[in-house]
């Protein structure tokens, strides 16, 4: 993150807002203002021009744009709120301006509905378990939300839990379930005996599930592992023996701060060991 | 596990002098800033002004005790500790005023029923110390990623004897300062009128 002082030390009142498309890819600070696209044009070189009120209905092309994580909507602005890389991804289909966001890096996990996680079981409460996934309150998973669960087969205090988020928002406690919306477990439910957990940043688990990812592959090749990312920060790896779960622990933790010449350097090391 | 930002940054006015020793400008001394050196806090952040450092480090959002919770925002947390001794009422103050500012910048409305804890440990004292304290409070804040609708920064500003403003003083600077001489005497003022007061009081009875 190196940016000149002088950008911090700027007031806000008095920089310029910027227009998104221009700032694509680059470091935005919180408390910069972006403008949109439609609204280039109207705010020119001079600040606020007074644009003549049109009655034809067709020269207002209102474009629909999400406001991803890191920015809120401050009048007909985007308001940065987060430090980080500015990101934009063009619609799938057609209508719509995409998807703005700004990449941040964080260690602390804010519950999303949707996302996956890895929890710890850590209390027993009535008819619900209470899971610790690393945000700001547990999680509750109701018993009843594993695939063919029984009073037998129930997690106990201590186990880890891949599940994901029904109800995640900042207003409720958030609910977990092991179950997808078909009623399968499709992966998640109770992690198995052995392994080891530890806990990295919410980017690198980003990163490390891109879709055009080799870290996973190169790994693969080392070592027949079984492996959970978590998107709460978590993974959870097992391999054969001990130490080769070890080694692996540590280069994903050091993947972060290793540029690809440096990792594959360190794979072929570790191959020929 | 460190990224350093080193910003050599000597910003100055249009009659600036040099860095040291400064002359009768406006110009701040040489400031540097590292992040993410703690492993445990959410959020780190070391500032250096001069000889003044101040490390911080952000914790947030997260669990909070039910007699602190706010029901629909933040509740943010600020603890000063000084290099020696224990916190005193100086600090309480710092500690409020801190606190001020970051609850007017942070987007507490975000994470209702949690708590963001920002804590400061003077590393060093050489003048300027509030300033650099809110300068790494909002690198930290930036550094854990709560969300802010801005950013803030402090800058400390002194007047000399000779009625010249001098920004970032040195402690040296701060200790000279007509201002210490100046509310001294307006004390007196202060201490005659409780005299006065009171003796009005009693010459009734």
């Amino acid at each position: 993150m190196a940016e000149p002082a002088s950008v911090a030390a700027e007031s806000l009142a008095g920089s310029r807002a910027r227009a998104a498309r221009t700032v694509l890819g680059q470091v935005v600070l919180p408390g910069e203002e972006l403008l949109l696209p439609e609204q280039e044009d109207a705010e020119g070189p001079g600040g606020a021009v007074e644009r003549p009120l049109s009655l034809n209905a067709r020269a207002c092309s209102r474009v629909r744009v999400v406001c991803g994580p890191g920015l809120r909507r401050c009048g007909d602005r985007l308001l940065v709120t987060k430090c980080g890389r500015l990101r934009h991804k063009e619609p799938g289909s057609g209508s719509g301006g995409g998807v703005y966001w700004v990449d941040s890096q964080q260690k602390r996990y804010v519950p999303v509905k949707g996302d996956h996680v890895i929890g710890i079981v850590t209390a027993k409460s009535g008819d619900i378990f209470k899971v610790d996934v690393g945000g700001s309150e547990p999680a509750s998973l109701s018993y009843l939300s594993f695939e063919g669960a029984t009073k037998r087969n129930r997690p106990n205090v201590g186990d880890l839990i891949y599940g994901q988020f029904v109800v995640a928002n900042k207003d409720m406690e958030p609910e977990m379930v092991c179950i997808d919306s078909c009623g399968r477990a499709n992966g998640m439910g109770v992690i198995g005996q052995d392994g080891l957990l530890f806990k990295v940043t919410l980017g690198l688990i980003r990163k490390l599930l891109a879709p055009d990812c080799e870290i996973i592959q190169e790994v693969g090749k080392l070592y027949p592992l079984e492996i959970v990312f978590g998107m709460n920060g978590r993974i959870w790896v097992k391999a054969k023996t001990i130490q080769q779960t070890l080694i692996l622990a540590n280069i994903l933790e050091a993947c972060e701060h290793m540029t690809s010449d440096q990792r594959k350097q360190i794979f072929s090391r570790l191959a020929e060991s | 596990m460190e990224e350093e930002t080193h910003t050599d940054a000597k910003i100055r006015a249009e009659n600036g002098t040099g860095s040291s020793p400064r002359g009768p400008g406006c110009s701040l001394r040489h400031f540097a800033c590292e992040q993410n050196l703690l492993s445990r806090p959410d959020g780190s952040a070391s500032f250096l002004q001069g000889d003044t450092s101040v490390l911080a480090g952000v914790y947030g959002p997260a669990e909070v005790k039910v007699s602190k919770e706010i029901f629909n925002k933040a509740t943010l947390e600020v603890i000063l500790r000084p290099k020696i001794g224990l916190p005193g009422v100086a600090e309480k103050s710092r500690e409020r005023l801190i606190r001020n500012t970051c609850e007017a910048v942070v987007l507490g409305t975000l994470h209702p029923r949690t708590s963001i804890t920002v804590v400061l440990q003077v590393v060093s004292d050489a003048g300027s110390l509030l300033a650099c304290c809110l300068n790494a409070a909002c690198m930290a804040l930036v550094d854990a990623g709560v969300p802010m609708r801005a950013l803030f920064c402090g800058v400390a500003c002194a007047l000399d004897s000779d009625g010249t403003l001098v920004l970032d003083p040195t402690s040296k600077q701060e200790k000279l300062q007509q201002c210490l001489a100046a509310a001294q005497a307006a004390s007196q003022h202060v201490f005659r009128f409780y005299r006065e007061s009171l003796q009005r009081r009693y010459s009734k009875s």
